[in-house]
């Protein structure tokens, strides 16, 4: 039995390589489909990858209420142009959700707005952050020198400031800024500390977008509310816009991941009795990251289908030649039947002919699909040099994607290409063997 | 002895689009293990049918046909060939030998097709490549040979099974009459060892080297003549 296989297999790979370029080119097929499965999983591995950690970054016991801006036609409506309507979430919000919600076990307000700041001669803009001292610790924010915000600097209202990097690299490119004074609005603050540099954060969904940091600088959040007051009116061109946000972020941080979802229905209905207008949005990074795990798996399943389109047309390459190698070979197939194979025995032996083929196919489609990290990179690089315009407006995901090869699409694809190679080799196998030994013989 | 074919009132019939062929209308011949014979025949006499049914490439529409002590008329398509694989040795007017294997794996076709090579066996076919005189050409693929050393190959494959009989068909009909006369002359001496030999041929010359002639006509045997013993 064994040396019967292992004849045909020898024999196999010898009528393939009669023709070694269409050999080649049926292999080719295979290989595109192979590859492009382990590709297109691994893409979608990476990106689905990437957007779990950005939803995990934010913390999974984290609930985030921010205040938006109702539409415009609301405020015109409310009453002439020149009104300021407040909107967003207030301090008694805040306090509601605090007292009345008991899986809370911490809750950050942060008021933030862009501002000019200066020093001496020097102005900057940025964004002026009213927070409490866990806000660096929830951001993930270290500080360079000096410290950060202390609660004695909020408890007390003092005119303490501490400065992104980006910011005190503006205001202060050659001296120390710590124990200077910088000037926002009428008021002057004492620079207390100094931020270490901190890669931005990417966008998720509509509610949060992207943040940066480097251009921040932070005060106290009572300091905040005594000193520049809710309303904040900034002045461009011509026109004056103004805003009424008591809070412009509330950061509430849940006891325990299982009270996460219960606790963000019971702020969105908390907040709903006191907002006639939605001008809040809770983002849930535990419900996000749900989603993502949906969105993971209806992206593999759609990527499968893709790389299972590109398979069945290799399959059909394959078909395509076989049945062309059995005409071509029908001389062959009549001797060897008259010489005492069995329809078996050709059909074993055309079945592997296609089987090499797709294992081929396979194996070399897995190694393409091995690369697959490398030459995204490599890509990446090119593109970068030779059209950095075209490649600055790409889109994040394709722009940082690190590819992930997933390990069970390996075995997936190599089983598949086996699967193609029996399936699509066994039509023309079955018209080889079921061929007439007479007629096969005279076949010219 | 038991002869190496027997075939009683065998008759094959063809249905096609117009009509009923009848290629052979009752055929009883007798073949004696050691014989040399010579079917000759018009084309449509019937020839190349009867070489199919001792060929068990074809089953009889009626009739028996025994090769050795088996019964060949209602084997199974699987049967036929393991009886083709080991007791049948082919020549062909074209030599039909498979372009992309060598003279030695040409050789040892009809052995892949009994399930196994030995050493033993291994050892004959390089004896049957020297007997035909192509010890030194192992290696060669059949394109790289001349028509008579290819059909020297195809003898050495019909030899490799032992089988009960040689069934050639017109094996001079692609040669130069050098060449055919080498050819005949192997053949004969084949014979001569004892090798049964059936050969179906339209050339008298071919045909008055057989120990006997069986004239075919219209699907019967019109004559059956002994010329040398």
């Amino acid at each position: 039995m064994s040396f019967i296989w292992l004849r045909t297999w020898h024999l196999g790979v010898k009528s393939l390589l009669l023709h070694p370029l269409r050999s080649l080119l049926t292999v080719l097929g295979i290989f595109i489909g192979v590859a492009s499965v382990v590709w297109l999983l691994a893409i979608g591995e990476g990106i689905s990858r990437k957007a779990q950690e950005q939803i995990e970054g934010l913390g999974a016991t984290n609930i985030i209420i921010r205040s938006i801006k109702p539409p415009e036609e609301s405020i015109e409506n409310a009453g002439s142009s020149r009104s300021i309507v407040p909107y967003g979430v207030t301090r008694a919000d805040f306090d509601r959700l605090i007292t009345t919600i008991p899986t809370i076990d911490r809750a950050l307000p942060i008021r933030e707005v862009r501002y000019r700041f200066g020093y001496l001669g020097r102005n900057t803009e940025g964004r002026l952050v009213g927070c409490t001292p866990e806000y660096a610790e929830v951001n993930q924010l270290e500080v360079a020198r000096g410290r950060f915000l202390s609660d004695t600097d909020d408890h007390e209202k003092w005119n303490h400031c501490v400065l992104a990097a980006g910011t005190a690299e503006k205001l202060f490119p050659f001296e120390d800024p710590i124990g200077q004074a910088i000037r926002i609005e009428q008021a002057f603050y004492l620079v207390v500390g100094v931020m270490r540099d901190r890669t931005p954060t990417a966008g998720i969904g509509g509610s949060l977008t992207a943040q940066e940091f480097n251009n921040d600088v932070y005060i106290p959040i009572n300091t905040f509310w005594s000193r520049i007051g809710d309303l904040i009116i900034t002045r461009r061109t011509g026109s004056r816009e103004g805003e009424l946000v008591e809070l412009s972020q509330v950061t509430l941080r849940v006891d325990k991941v299982e009270n996460v979802l219960k606790t963000a229905a019971l702020v969105k209905e908390t907040l709903k009795l006191h907002h006639r207008k939605q001008d809040y949005a809770v983002t849930v990074p535990l419900e996000l990251l749900k989603q993502a795990k949906t969105t993971r798996l209806m992206f593999i399943v759609f990527m499968g289908l893709i790389a299972a389109i590109s398979l069945v047309v290799g399959g059909i390459g394959i078909m395509n030649i076989m049945l062309a190698t059995v005409t071509e070979r029908t001389r062959e197939i009549g001797i060897r039947r008259a010489l005492g194979a069995k329809r078996g025995d050709i059909t074993r032996q055309f079945l592997v002919e296609t089987v090499v083929l797709s294992v081929m196919g396979g194996a070399t489609g897995i190694l393409g699909g091995l690369t697959c990290r490398p030459l995204i990179g490599a890509i990446r690089g090119v593109m970068q040099r030779a059209a950095p315009e075209v490649f600055e407006q790409l889109p994040d995901v394709i722009r940082e994607v690190t590819p992930i090869i997933v390990p069970w699409s390996i075995p997936l694809a190599f089983g598949i290409s086996v699967t193609i190679g029996v399936i699509f080799g066994l039509y023309p196998a079955i018209r080889a063997a079921a061929m007439d030994p007479i007629e096969a013989l005279r076949h010219e | 002895m038991i002869p190496a074919a027997r075939m009683l009132e065998a008759t094959k019939q063809y249905v096609m689009d117009g009509g009923t062929v009848h290629a052979l209308r009752g055929v009883s011949l007798e073949i004696p293990t050691g014989d040399y014979v010579a079917i000759m025949g018009p084309s449509g006499s019937g020839k190349s049918t009867l070489l199919n049914l001792l060929g068990c490439l074809d089953r009889p529409t009626s009739g028996r046909l025994m090769l050795g002590d088996e019964e060949i008329s209602g084997a199974s398509d699987d049967r036929l060939s393991e009886i083709r694989a080991s007791h049948i040795g082919f020549i062909f007017q074209s030599y039909n030998l498979i372009p992309q294997l060598s003279v030695l794996e040409n050789i040892e076709v009809p052995l892949y097709y009994q399930g196994r090579i030995d050493r033993r066996q291994r050892q004959r076919s390089h004896e049957l490549a020297e007997l035909v005189g192509l010890g030194d050409r192992l290696k060669h693929r059949p394109t790289q040979l001349s028509g008579g050393q290819q059909q020297r190959v195809a003898i050495a494959r019909s030899l490799i099974n032992d089988p009960y009989f040689i069934l050639a068909d017109e094996p001079t009909g692609n040669l130069d009459s050098v060449t055919s006369e080498e050819i005949l002359r192997l053949l004969n001496d084949l014979n001569e060892q004892g090798k049964t030999i059936i050969i179906v041929t339209h050339e008298p010359e071919v045909g008055k080297l057989a120990k006997r002639v069986v004239r075919l006509q219209d699907g019967l045997i019109c004559s059956d003549k002994r010329t040398r013993k």
